[in-house]
């Protein structure tokens, strides 16, 4: 009898005290938790993008519930649907998120901007600007070798063309490749925005031109058709002004490089 | 003092847990991708075996052994262990949030890691006293850092490695590890010929 019951009682006492020693110290070494901050924490995607200019949901979480910061539309993946709940939550007028989107600004494909060199070291944008700011004739270009891709925590962006491409239907618009991008072509746009300029060349016209047929030359002639005046030059690239810009599209038309170009978002977003 | 160190370096060289005794490879091949968190992982192994040996060797000592119960040990040491665990989780959640966070992901994955177990039954059955013991899981512990780190280097060098579309992925991993494992087969000499 001994031979069953003392193991039982050995091993059942460990456990007890096991058991009696997390209870307890689940009960005074509990972390008191914000019920609002979770909440909060619930109604956001969990996608840790960072979109919000917090280290990720559960800092903005923290930030919201704590109350230094106010602002509800800050979590664009979520878009309207995250910035109503943490309204509910708070208890304040929710208010819309500008949806935001990544766009690429080059549209120097691989059968447009020639070569200058073979470039055969690592494959990525970091290392190939590096390397005589990459193999491109224009070094402004998209490098093509995907560091923005890799980085994309929704797989939305592919590299068509040797030009990375971003799928509009899968993008969150948190920003994440803008930061990866060595050449800094890729921009953070609102999804209200029309028209776009698909060039970041900023060398001047004749010099652009040896080096890509559809990048901007500057020749001044959307500035100059702009009913608005939402256009200038800027070291030799056309930029466009989104708070005058009414999309009326007369820069398309007028662009004889045709590097403005409309924006096409997919629906489905 | 001499044996004590030997005992370490023992644990961190010779029986390396890994890569000599095949212990522990789901987190050396899970956890190996990226070196922050192979140290992460390393360090949470360090901490939770060193705390498994203080906990389960006077358990053994002053309570199976009386009692004749040594055929308890390993389901008394899972048990004890997880519980460990879980306490001190809890308690760095109160004290140390930013430890905790850096390693909170690790600790649930190594409750009963059989590294884990590994060295407190090897402990026992290697006859050590209680200071031993201590010397011999940090030394395994350590080990266990040393192969993570090494390792998340070599697999971070072998990302931008062309290999055969055939070996890509898990089975060039495995045939990494099993080199660098050769490597260790290295050291079986020269510990207690360099400080003895």
């Amino acid at each position: 009898m001994g031979e069953i019951l003392i193991p039982v009682l050995v091993l059942s006492v460990i456990a007890i005290v096991c058991a009696v020693i997390l209870t307890l110290s689940a009960i005074f070494f509990s972390v008191p938790t914000d019920e609002t901050t979770e909440k909060i924490r619930e109604c956001l995607p969990g996608a840790n993008c960072g979109a919000c200019g917090y280290s990720g949901c559960d800092g903005y979480a923290a930030a919201l519930g704590s109350k230094k910061e106010t602002r509800t539309n800050l979590c664009t993946p979520g878009a309207d649907k995250a910035a109503a709940e943490i309204a509910a939550v708070l208890g304040v007028q929710a208010e819309d998120v500008v949806e935001k989107i990544a766009y690429v600004a080059c549209s120097g494909t691989c059968d447009i901007v020639q070569k200058r060199f073979d470039y055969q070291g690592h494959k990525s944008c970091l290392t190939a600007n590096l390397n005589y700011s990459g193999d491109r004739l224009c070094t402004y270009a998209c490098l093509g070798y995907g560091d923005c891709a890799k980085v994309c925590p929704q797989d939305a962006i592919d590299i068509v063309d040797g030009i990375a491409k971003v799928n509009t239907s899968k993008c969150i618009g948190c920003g994440i490749c803008a930061k990866a991008c060595p050449n800094h072509i890729i921009h953070i746009i609102n999804q209200t925005s029309k028209v776009t300029v698909s060039c970041s060349n900023h060398d001047k016209g004749a010099v652009t031109r040896k080096a890509c047929t559809v990048g901007c030359i500057a020749c001044g002639k959307c500035v100059k058709t702009c009913p608005k005046g939402a256009i200038s030059l800027v070291d030799n690239l056309a930029t466009i002004d989104y708070e005058k810009c009414t999309g009326c599209g007369a820069c398309v038309e007028a662009c004889p490089v045709k590097c403005i170009k409309n924006v096409v978002i997919d629906c489905g977003k | 003092m001499k044996e004590l160190i030997l005992i370490l370096m023992g644990g961190v060289l010779i029986n390396n847990y890994v890569l000599q005794q095949t212990i522990g490879i789901c987190p050396f091949l899970g956890v190996s991708k990226k070196t922050n968190q192979a140290v992460g992982m390393g360090i949470a192994v360090t901490f939770v075996m060193l705390f498994a040996t203080l906990a389960t060797h006077p358990i053994y000592t002053y309570i199976l052994a009386p009692f004749k119960l040594e055929y308890l040990q390993i389901i008394v040491f899972i048990l004890v262990i997880a519980a460990l665990v879980q306490f001190v989780e809890i308690v760095l959640k109160k004290f140390i949030p930013s430890l905790h966070k850096s390693l909170g992901v690790y600790l649930p994955l190594i409750t009963t890691n059989c590294a884990v177990l590994g060295v407190v039954l090897n402990n026992i059955t290697d006859g050590f006293n209680f200071i031993q013991s201590i010397f011999s899981s940090l030394g395994v512990g350590l080990g266990f850092l040393l192969s993570m780190v090494l390792f998340a280097g070599v697999r971070s060098r072998m990302e931008n490695c062309p290999s055969p579309k055939c070996f890509k992925g898990v089975p060039i991993t495995l045939i990494a590890a099993s080199i660098v494992a050769i490597a260790f087969i290295g050291f079986g000499g020269v510990v207690e010929n360099l400080i003895g």
